[in-house]
């Protein structure tokens, strides 16, 4: 391994966790494929291990390996795990379901699909109390309230009955915490516990898993993408390449000197404070500067006006009462998922909205785009009212081409059965006839333009790797030129060092092909580094905006405050 | 329908790689799994019997030869002979056509009715999905044979309604398996996009969301085949349908079943072997045909 430089100062208590020499190998159509190569790793007791890579580097594989929950194609071909005295590898099924729950846990990715959906909260925690021994029948309910109590749910007595559904994600991961932590173990694996979840959301989450783990003098070993987020909360960070530890160091010492390029490369991909768009590509690609942009003629491309889309409350009068003449409640006052906003995009201009999950903004992008149709409100594009055409008509309507999206999940907005040259030529061929060959001459052309080798066209979307299906997604907004592009979160699904190439990209193509974009995200970093000027959201209302420096430096409203705040600064 | 046409002319050409493509995942599929290959294999002989068996057979399956009846199988009549003297191996070859017709008639027929309404109650949902659904609830609200029997009989003993009443009883399986696959991704991504490239409803379902559903309609199909000979097979023998002397594989059973007690099993116990392994060759089958259409399994 290249770095141990810092395995002398590393442990100083015994060691709870030692992962020696580890290699898994998965079987496949294509023979067998390793997974993770000749991994070390120790973990000493009241210690907090990251485990930073990008997706594939092999991160979770080893964590699930340690718990021994390795999916039936993979093995562990060499190597040992110990597990304080215990040999993990060897173990038998009644060990392993000892050692489980009681005395290692684990956080997944997803709250939500971690919780059985149709049981109560609180009877979940009991079950697993009740499996373990760790308590009576009798007192299991008073001990389930106190495990949600300690992961600080409001009114654990309630929420007690409550079924997942009706929690908010921020909620669920509690309850996840609280049933990985009600027997007590002594290790505790967190795989990626705040992807999903809002930046206050995951400040606090991440707190709270902080403190319980310290005040339990517990082991912990967070898996994530985000440096920041690791050098935040761990003492000791493993950085993982392509199945391989590259670099092991102490949180405090990685950023000021990060020893392998590979982490290196990783630090600089991340957005951070300070750091323009081409600070972010590696130093060895040679890049051109960005070219100015031009200046913005100031001519009003998009402008929104009092905007509002209301949906009616869920129906909460029985089915009963309803069939059997019961007394019906008062029809509630609808919820208005957007309150009467309004803004401009001009010509030439990015425009990044901002805010959490629910707060309107992916409701305000699909009106904009015509996708959906609001309340109320007007929508004046290019000088035309765009918002008094019905959404279902406006497929068809020659505005279409202008307005197009890129859209969040690459993976999931390509059609699984077109290849990337069909995605590519699908908005082409609505609009007009072209010969076949002036049409893949077109999708060559647009790939090109998005950095798509000619060769990737031909393939299926799972073929492609998360970038390039980015790409491709790009490629087909692009293919039209249109005035407007609604950037929906566009690098969310991608690791960070494909974010910098994809975030470059679109600035270079917007400078290049005088586009206007309306970027959605809730990163606020992301944000500063491609916006003229912000929107910040909150329930459906704008609480702030203005120019994406006036509003990151020099936040007013409180709400904007919060967010800068809880997103994990890197101590550099 | 000349906008159809564009969009695979434009994949022409990854199209022919595409069919090598397919033809070296059928082989690996094939290879992977031995039961599948089994059926398959199953599949094809029926196939040959269905569109070669009457020139094929040695005796002509009508023609009776009463010096030669109730004939134990034999080198002469491998499935020995019936009450008439007529060659059982003979009728079993030739009732494959007639049985396979209808099968895959009603299945066609079912998979068209079906699974478009299936797909427009998922995609539109509201009064579509309402009135689609409740027509299915009422089909499952009968017991299916029975309703099958209701229908024959009511509209005539003929192979048509045969037909028409096998699509009928099979309208629910698909019209909701459809609607429940459309559902799911009536909000996708890939369907946003394409709405964004200027594509139309209709457009949408036929070209961006069947295609998607096509792996599970494809079981499905698998399923309902074997069903339909089943049930086919039932009609004829409860005497609705397809009447003697006509070689049909319920028919012969029903004919069959009176001799089981005197000791003559061969007259009901090959079609119903035919009829059996009919059916156990479908239902494998559809295990095999979603590995080979789904194209996230070709790799």
């Amino acid at each position: 391994m290249t770095a141990s430089s810092t395995t002398a100062n590393a442990t100083t208590a015994p060691a709870i966790l030692e992962v020696r020499d580890l290699t898994i190998e998965f079987a496949t159509r294509r023979g067998t494929v390793r997974a993770i190569e000749h991994v070390d790793i120790s973990l000493a007791k009241g210690e907090t291990l990251g485990i930073v890579g990008e997706s594939g580097s092999g991160k979770s594989v080893t964590s699930y390996a340690v718990m021994r929950i390795l999916d039936r194609a993979g093995r562990i071909a060499e190597g040992s795990i110990m597990y304080s005295g215990i040999d993990v590898v060897a173990a038998d099924d009644q060990e392993l379901r000892d050692l489980r729950g009681r005395e290692m846990a684990m956080i997944f990715q997803n709250p939500r699909a971690a919780l059985n959906p149709i049981r109560q909260v609180g009877r979940q925690i009991e079950d697993v109390l009740l499996e373990h021994v760790q308590t009576t029948r009798a007192e299991a309910k008073q001990k389930a309230v106190e495990a949600l109590q300690q992961v600080r749910i409001a009114r654990p007595e309630e929420r007690y009955h409550a079924y997942p559904f009706e929690l908010s994600g921020g909620m669920c991961q509690r309850i996840v915490i609280a049933l990985a932590l009600a027997c007590r173990p002594q290790l505790l694996i967190a795989d990626e516990p705040t992807t999903g979840l809002d930046v206050t959301t995951q400040k606090a989450v991440m707190d709270l898993v902080v403190e319980l783990t310290r005040e339990r003098a517990m082991s912990t070993i967070l898996i994530t993408h985000d440096l920041g987020l690791a050098a935040t909360y761990c003492d000791r960070i493993v950085v993982m390449e392509k199945g391989k530890v590259v670099e092991t160091a102490l949180s405090k010492d990685i950023f000021r000197n990060p020893a392998h390029p590979y982490t290196r490369r990783l630090m600089r991909a991340t957005p951070r404070p300070g750091a323009g768009l081409r600070d972010l590509l590696p130093l060895e690609t040679a890049t051109a500067p960005l070219p100015a942009p031009t200046p913005s003629t100031g001519e009003v491309l998009l402008r929104v006006e009092g905007l509002v889309k209301e949906y009616p409350r869920q129906d909460t009068n029985g089915m009963f009462s309803k069939f059997f003449g019961g007394k019906q409640k008062e029809a509630e006052a609808p919820f208005r998922a957007v309150d009467n906003i309004g803004f401009e995009v001009r010509r030439g201009e990015t425009v990044g909205l901002v805010g959490e999950s629910g707060c309107g903004k992916s409701t305000t992008s699909m009106m904009v785009m015509r996708l959906l149709d609001p309340t109320s409100g007007k929508i004046t594009f290019a000088g035309d009212d765009i918002s008094a055409l019905p959404a279902r008509d406006f497929a068809t309507n020659p505005m279409r081409r202008r307005l197009q999206m890129v859209f969040q999940d690459p993976t999931e907005s390509l059609n699984p059965r077109f290849t990337a040259a069909r995605s590519i030529a699908a908005p082409i061929l609505r609009g007009e006839t072209m010969s076949r060959d002036a049409l893949r001459a077109r999708c060559e052309e647009l790939a090109g333009l998005v950095g798509l080798p000619v060769e990737f066209l031909d393939r299926l979307p799972h073929q492609l790797s998360g970038g390039q299906k980015a790409r491709v997604g790009i490629a087909r907004a692009l293919a039209l030129n249109p005035d407007l592009v609604i950037l929906d979160e566009p690098t969310a699904a991608l690791d960070v060092s494909v974010q910098a190439v994809v975030l470059n990209l679109l600035q270079d193509l917007k400078i290049r092909l005088g586009m206007s974009y309306l970027f959605v995200s809730h990163d606020l970093h992301v944000v500063r580094l491609l916006c003229d000027r912000v929107i910040v959201m909150r329930s459906g209302k704008i609480v702030e905006a203005g120019t994406a420096e006036q509003v990151l430096e020099a936040p007013t409203a409180e709400y904007t405050r919060q967010l800068i705040e809880a997103i994990p600064h890197p101590p550099v | 329908m000349t906008t159809l046409s564009e969009a695979p002319a434009e994949t022409k050409k990854p199209a022919a790689s595409g069919i090598m493509a397919m033809v070296r995942h059928t082989q690996y599929v094939l290879a992977e799994n031995p039961v599948t290959a089994g059926s398959f294999a199953l599949f094809v002989a029926f196939l040959i019997a269905a569109i070669l068996g009457p020139s094929i057979v040695p005796y002509d399956p009508l023609a009776s030869n009463t010096m030669a009846a109730l004939q134990a199988p034999s080198a002469q009549h491998w499935f020995g002979t019936d009450q008439l003297g007529r060659d059982i191996f003979s009728r079993v070859i030739v009732a494959t056509r007639l049985d396979m017709t209808i099968a895959i008639a009603s299945v066609v027929l079912v998979f068209i009715l079906g699974g478009f309404a299936g797909i427009a109650a998922g995609f539109y949902g509201g009064w579509t999905d309402r009135i689609i659904g409740r027509i299915s609830d009422t089909i499952m609200a009968f017991p299916l044979f029975v309703l099958a029997m209701g229908i024959v009989a009511a509209l005539g003993n003929t192979v048509t309604n045969i037909v028409v009443a096998t699509a009928i009883i099979n309208f629910p399986l698909y019209a909701r398996l459809a609607r429940s696959e459309a559902n799911i991704r009536r909000e996708a991504g890939f369907v946003h996009a394409a709405r964004l490239s200027g594509n139309s409803d209709p457009r949408i379902l036929l070209c961006f969301i069947l295609p998607n559903i096509m792996p599970l309609m494809m079981v499905q199909i698998s399923l309902t085949m074997g069903y339909a000979i089943l049930n086919a097979a039932g009609l004829s023998f409860i005497g609705l349908g397809v009447r003697p002397p006509t070689p049909e594989w319920g028919i012969m059973v029903a004919e069959g079943a009176a001799f089981i007690v005197s000791g003559e099993w061969w007259i009901a116990f090959f079609p119903g072997v035919a009829l059996m392994l009919a059916v156990f060759c479908f239902n494998l089958l559809g295990d095999g045909l979603r590995d080979i259409v789904d194209p996230q399994r070709r790799t």
